[in-house]
């Protein structure tokens, strides 16, 4: 049944991630916590999003989360990143009833099985929020 | 006494039977909240058919009945802990409710300059109350550190414990480390300077035989959830003639004596704390978990722990890995046992393991602190009581393979 959950492409993000580590210059950064496991990730972002970086410490779901962020988002124009911070976001929320289209959202479909275990949907969208705060402090909007 | 049985014991418990994902249930997280008996089901279902009524203040039949009901709760659990009076035992929501009792109650008379004194060990519960106290009153926090063994580090207690102390609250076993910490050299300094004590006992009292007045504490706080009782009920003890000085927490119905408009007099205790209608179902619930306790037997329980204590430690020790928080040996410890797969997030080895039925906790346990002392950001835990057995263990430990395998 968690094979649903531990998707190859998850566990493959998870051992090796995309763009980790924090550097500069950057325009806007946030950290979240998640309370209720002590899960952290402090993004930055350069207000064109030619690069967002990472770094945290805390589940597989959460730091593979990350690095497909970074992968999905790095360098896209904005209106095209918040297209798919939005598509995203949806997919987690949709209690598993959402079809994700890879068009958008390329890995990032793995986490189709995440939107079936409620208490996990937090761990996938803790990098997406620090994410989008991040944007906000560096004046980018990434909601549609 | 009939020898310990645990097949007899788990029959008791309706929810054992249940499959979770295709598996036996394996429920090894009853530090964070217990099973309950039917015993204890069928005495709360009888009261809200047979008897509901508010408590004391109803002259009619069922009004007695329940405030019988309620009083009669509270003098088994003052049996159960020793207390040398019924009238000891303040109800309250849960041990986190009466910490805070105790912190504006007993902390009113708190102020700059005074210190209040916690341990690196303590649930959240135990820490944000003295945090608040402290800032509310201009009063000092200090702490016991923890030692890389799991337990309180005394060295520094002839300084932390001194004149200006007013308060020393500490957790009497760990809820992370299983840790049963050795209270007494601390109990004596703090009287020596006229400090009292509080231990949060929300993990010895369901699993230890506990007397109060052998322990020598002034208040203890425990909750009923964890003592196979349901949630809602919690209990405050403390000395009566220090419960008689404590000015009231929550003002309300129940807690007077007389009210005018332009002052009140206060009913003595217990019922100056618990102000408004008490969870009454609750009480008599923790009353026929405690009852149920007894009839088994709480050093037949606390020796069962002991032995499944020692086999999971045995059995977490030989697995590649993994390594245990806390005290190595069942000797001043308790079942909860935290540990660490190398490699792998807590949060996964937890999902894993609900897939094949073992439920452990996972996360900071409400005590980050102690996650923070041994450098991590959370644990894995399991936590046993009298219905676990070694066979569940070794579930465990077959997860705990199969975790390895996922993440390899």
């Amino acid at each position: 049944m968690t094979d649903q959950l531990y998707q190859e492409i998850i566990l493959d993000h998870y051992k090796h991630p995309h763009g980790r580590g924090l550097r500069d210059p950057y325009s806007g950064e946030a950290h979240h916590v998640n309370p209720t496991c002590g899960d952290e990730i402090t993004v930055r972002v350069t207000d064109d999003l030619s690069d967002i970086s990472y770094d945290g410490m805390g589940c597989s779901i959460s730091q593979a989360s990350a690095s497909v962020l970074h992968e999905l988002l790095k360098g896209k124009p904005i209106g095209e990143a918040a297209k798919i911070h939005e598509a995203f976001v949806e997919l987690m929320q949709g209690r598993g009833q959402v079809e994700p289209d890879e068009e958008v959202l390329g890995d990032g479909i793995a986490f189709a099985g995440v939107a079936r275990y409620p208490a996990r949907v937090k761990c996938a969208l803790l990098p997406w929020m620090a994410f989008k705060d991040a944007a906000a402090r560096a004046g980018v909007e990434v909601t549609v | 006494m009939t020898a310990f049985d645990v097949a007899r014991v788990r029959e008791d418990f309706p929810i054992l039977s249940r499959e979770i994902n295709g598996h036996p249930l394996v429920y090894l997280d009853s530090a964070n909240t217990s099973h309950k008996p039917v015993q204890v089901l069928d005495v709360m279902r009888t009261y809200w058919e047979r008897h509901n009524a508010n408590v004391s203040r109803s002259v009619h039949t069922l009004g007695t009945e329940s405030t019988t009901a309620y009083e009669d709760a509270r003098a088994k659990v003052a049996t159960f802990i020793g207390a040398r009076s019924p009238d000891e035992v303040v109800f309250t929501k849960n041990s986190t409710e009466a910490i805070n009792l105790v912190a504006h109650s007993l902390g009113a008379s708190v102020g700059p300059g005074d210190e209040v004194v916690i341990s690196e060990m303590e649930h959240h519960s135990n820490i944000v109350p003295w945090q608040l106290l402290c800032e509310r009153t201009g009063a000092t926090l200090r702490w016991f550190g923890i030692t890389d063994d799991g337990l309180l580090d005394e060295s520094g207690l002839a300084e932390l414990i001194n004149e200006r102390t007013r308060i020393v609250s500490l957790v009497h076993m760990s809820n992370i480390l299983g840790t049963i910490n050795d209270v007494s050299r601390i109990i004596a300094r703090a009287h020596e300077v006229g400090a009292q004590v509080l231990l949060d006992c929300s993990q010895s009292v369901p699993h230890l035989p506990l007397d109060v007045v052998e322990l020598g504490a002034d208040l203890i706080a425990f909750t009923g959830h964890k003592m196979l009782g349901p949630t809602g009920i919690g209990v405050l003890w403390a000395r009566a003639d220090l419960l008689r000085e404590m000015p009231p927490f929550l003002g309300g119905g129940s807690m007077i004596e007389t009210v005018t408009m332009e002052r009140t007099t206060y009913a003595a205790p217990p019922a100056r704390f618990e102000a408004g209608t008490p969870p009454i179902a609750e009480a008599v619930g923790l009353g026929a978990a405690v009852d149920y306790l007894s009839a088994i037997g709480m050093r037949e329980i606390h020796e069962h722990e002991i032995e499944l204590t020692g086999y999971a430690l045995k059995t977490l020790a030989g697995i590649d890995g993994v390594r245990v928080y806390g005290p190595g040996t069942p000797d001043g410890r308790g079942g909860t046992v935290s540990f660490d797969v190398a490699g792998v997030h807590p949060h996964d080895v937890g999902q894993i393991l609900d897939d094949l039925g073992v439920e452990v906790r996972v996360g900071h346990h409400c005590a980050r602190p102690v996650c923070a002392r041994f450098g991590v950001s959370s644990m894995t835990r399991a936590s046993f009581y009298l219905y676990n057995t070694t066979a569940e263990i070794d579930a465990l430990a077959a997860g705990v393979e199969q975790v390895k395998k996922v993440f390899s």
